[in-house]
């Protein structure tokens, strides 16, 4: 029942019409234009009767393709078969530059092409659509399926070699303006010949990619510099990222720990208490102060000297003393204050910091000190010093975390710094770069 | 609803898996015959088509938006970027829809009755806008097309044409319509691009090697 089934169809070889040379098809029907791999002439292979429609001006050939035209390769799990290769080249500044392009094959599901440039790769294919046209932050852009692409570039690009085959009409010489719109890692290109507007769309791949998916020999060209929708690589991201997020976690510890500082210790006066002393005074010269009580869990104790030392120095020896175990904390200050009409240098006061100093009944013990004789000229101030001591306990350290709350944001700013360079290395490649001299003349 | 003639060149069972088509095509003979009331009447022979690879063929089974069809019919246009396939589609509903495949870049449309005010041949060209149905359309090809052959089942009889027009419109989005000047008034059909695993298809065409 039924037609009789179709032959399976086979790709072709034929004879090329200028050398004699073998042509395979591998495009099956589809190919309108193929290249003689021998003379490289250019062949109207769609009717039966091979016409040469371009013959190729040198023996040898322009380029080889680094993926041999024959090669399949699978992307998001479909094969596919490289069938043609061509160079084309874009000149901006009065220097070329050259990319190449591969075209690939599946019997199924059409074409698609590889595109590379300086080691960068973009796998392409056409738009089944009309992209809009818009901006983006005062830039032209083109937009496709919700999509925004900044503009990147405008050039004509020619065609300078051609191998293989292909299913639309091809020749060496052939130009296009193409604009690139970027969203990285993807691109949004347009070229424009007379009568036809054709738009495609690639994505960003690596050449370890190419390779694994060919299954290639060797190792591909390494890439060189930052390719136009080249997304920034993951270290670069990640390394931002993680910094911003680290940062962010530290940051609100940090708030919490403010808040705790704030609410939970009390910064308590436990003593206070003004003394006189003067040098050459015969005799032992410290003291302790009475007793008082440090309670609640073990904390910081913060002994505070205030003077009026003007032009002089003083020293004082301290240790706060567990009146029930005797442990001591011994601890020294210097405190000199001097000063001019318009300079000052030191201060007349002081603090001292003893840390996590368990509850129980404490003393101090002060002993000062100040020269019997001005040892300096700058020493010009009274033998003699009015000082308080004011002793705090759980007293909250802020500075330390403002410091911190400062420092913490650091290591995101410069990974945000490696970021935006990467940026400014990709758009300086593009029309609006500084790279090009007046690159960014159409910009209005 | 399969009914089944013969054909009344060679005499071979015809078969029709699409009941409203009005055309069809003998597998054995190439006759190109068009149902009556009664029985089949040859109007032509099919010239042989060109095979231009397309991977679908008559009895190619797939899905568009959940609603199952069959590839029941096909018409060939050659132009000079080449040859595309109109595959007629045959719903289980009736309906009749193509699946076009121009170098295995593949769209799905329909016939639309009802259609507004299309410009005359004359006045339509590349640029040109149009509203239809709440979609923006810019004319975007115009085709001078040949026809190149028909196979299997048509919702209409077509079998002689030679040369026609036609204007192919995107919109910024998948949809896309043709106007077809082949007929007066001129027909248009709206649809849009698919992807070709969009279309679950089955029972397609073999290639060596792949």
């Amino acid at each position: 029942m039924g037609a009789p089934a179709r032959p399976r169809i086979q790709s072709k070889a034929l004879e090329c019409p200028n050398c004699g040379g073998a042509v395979q098809l591998r495009g099956l029907a589809h190919s309108l234009n193929a290249v003689c791999p021998r003379c490289m002439s250019v062949l109207d292979v769609q009717h039966e009767q091979v016409r040469v429609l371009q013959k190729y001006g040198s023996k040898v050939a322009y380029a080889t393709p680094l993926i041999p035209l024959g090669s399949r390769g699978k992307f998001n799990g479909v094969l596919f078969e490289a069938i043609g290769f061509q160079v084309r080249r874009i000149v901006v500044d009065g220097t070329p530059y050259e990319w190449r392009e591969y075209l690939l094959f599946n019997p199924y599901q059409g074409f698609r092409y590889l595109s590379e440039y300086d080691g960068h790769w973009n796998f392409i294919r056409s738009v089944p659509g009309l992209p809009g046209f818009g901006g983006i932050d005062g830039r032209k852009a083109a937009f496709w399926e919700g999509g925004g692409f900044k503009h990147f570039q405008h050039a004509q690009a020619t065609t300078v070699f051609v191998l293989g085959e292909f299913p639309f009409q091809v020749r060496n010489g052939d130009t296009a303006e193409v604009d690139d719109y970027i969203a990285p890692p993807k691109v949004l290109s347009s070229e424009i010949v007379p009568g036809e507007i054709t738009w495609s769309i690639g994505e960003y791949t690596t050449g370890d990619e190419i390779w694994k998916a060919f299954q290639l020999p060797g190792s591909p060209p390494a890439a060189t510099g930052v390719y136009a929708n080249q997304p920034a690589p993951a270290e670069v991201k990640a390394g931002f990222w993680t910094a911003a997020s680290t940062a962010v976690v530290l940051e609100a510890i940090l708030v919490v720990m403010l808040v705790a500082c704030m609410l939970f210790m009390s910064d308590k006066q436990v003593f206070k208490q003004s003394y006189f002393f003067r040098a050459n005074t015969p005799g032992e010269q410290s003291f302790v102060t009475p007793v008082f009580e440090l309670k609640g869990r073990a904390s910081n104790v913060e002994v505070d000297l205030d003077t009026n030392l003007r032009q002089n120095w003083a020293y004082f020896n301290m240790a706060l003393i567990n009146e029930g175990t005797g442990q001591a904390w011994d601890f020294g200050r210097e405190v000199s204050y001097y000063s001019g009409s318009d300079w000052s240098e030191g201060s007349s006061s002081d603090s001292v910091r003893v840390p996590a100093v368990p509850a129980g009944r404490y003393y101090l013990r002060v002993e000062p000190e100040m020269e019997a004789q001005p040892t300096s000229v700058y020493t010009t101030g009274p033998r003699e010093v009015n000082y308080t001591v004011t002793i705090r306990r759980d007293v909250p350290a802020y500075w330390p975390l403002f410091l911190a709350m400062l420092l913490v944001p650091l290591p995101a700013l410069f990974k945000l710094g490696k970021k935006s360079s990467f940026e400014a290395q990709r758009w300086a490649e593009s029309d609006y770069g500084s790279a090009t001299g007046g690159g960014s003349d159409e910009e209005e | 609803m399969r009914t089944a003639s013969n054909c009344p060149q060679c005499g071979a069972p015809v078969e029709f898996l699409f009941s409203n088509a009005v055309q069809t095509t003998c597998p054995y003979c190439s006759s190109i015959l068009v149902r009556t009331d009664l029985d089949l009447k040859r109007v032509g022979e099919m010239s042989d088509i060109a095979d231009n690879s397309s991977p679908i063929q008559l009895r190619t089974e797939g899905i568009y938006r959940n609603r199952a069809f069959q590839v029941v019919g096909r018409i060939i246009y050659l132009y000079e970027g080449g040859s595309w396939n109109e595959w007629h589609l045959g719903f289980q509903d009736g309906k009749s829809g193509w699946l076009s495949d121009a170098q295995l870049d593949y769209a799905v449309s329909f016939a639309v009755g009802d259609h507004p005010r299309i410009p005359p041949e004359s006045n339509i060209g590349r640029g040109l806008r149009m509203k239809v149905r709440d979609a923006e359309l810019m004319v975007t090809t115009m085709t001078k097309a040949r026809y190149g052959g028909v196979e299997g089942e048509l919702p209409f009889e077509y079998w002689d044409k030679s040369e026609m027009v036609f204007a192919d419109l995107r919109s910024n989005s998948r949809g896309f319509a043709t106007i077809d000047y082949s007929e007066d008034p001129p027909l248009f059909f709206m649809g849009e691009a698919v992807g070709f695993d969009d279309l679950k298809l089955r029972n397609l065409r073999e290639f060596e090697g792949w």
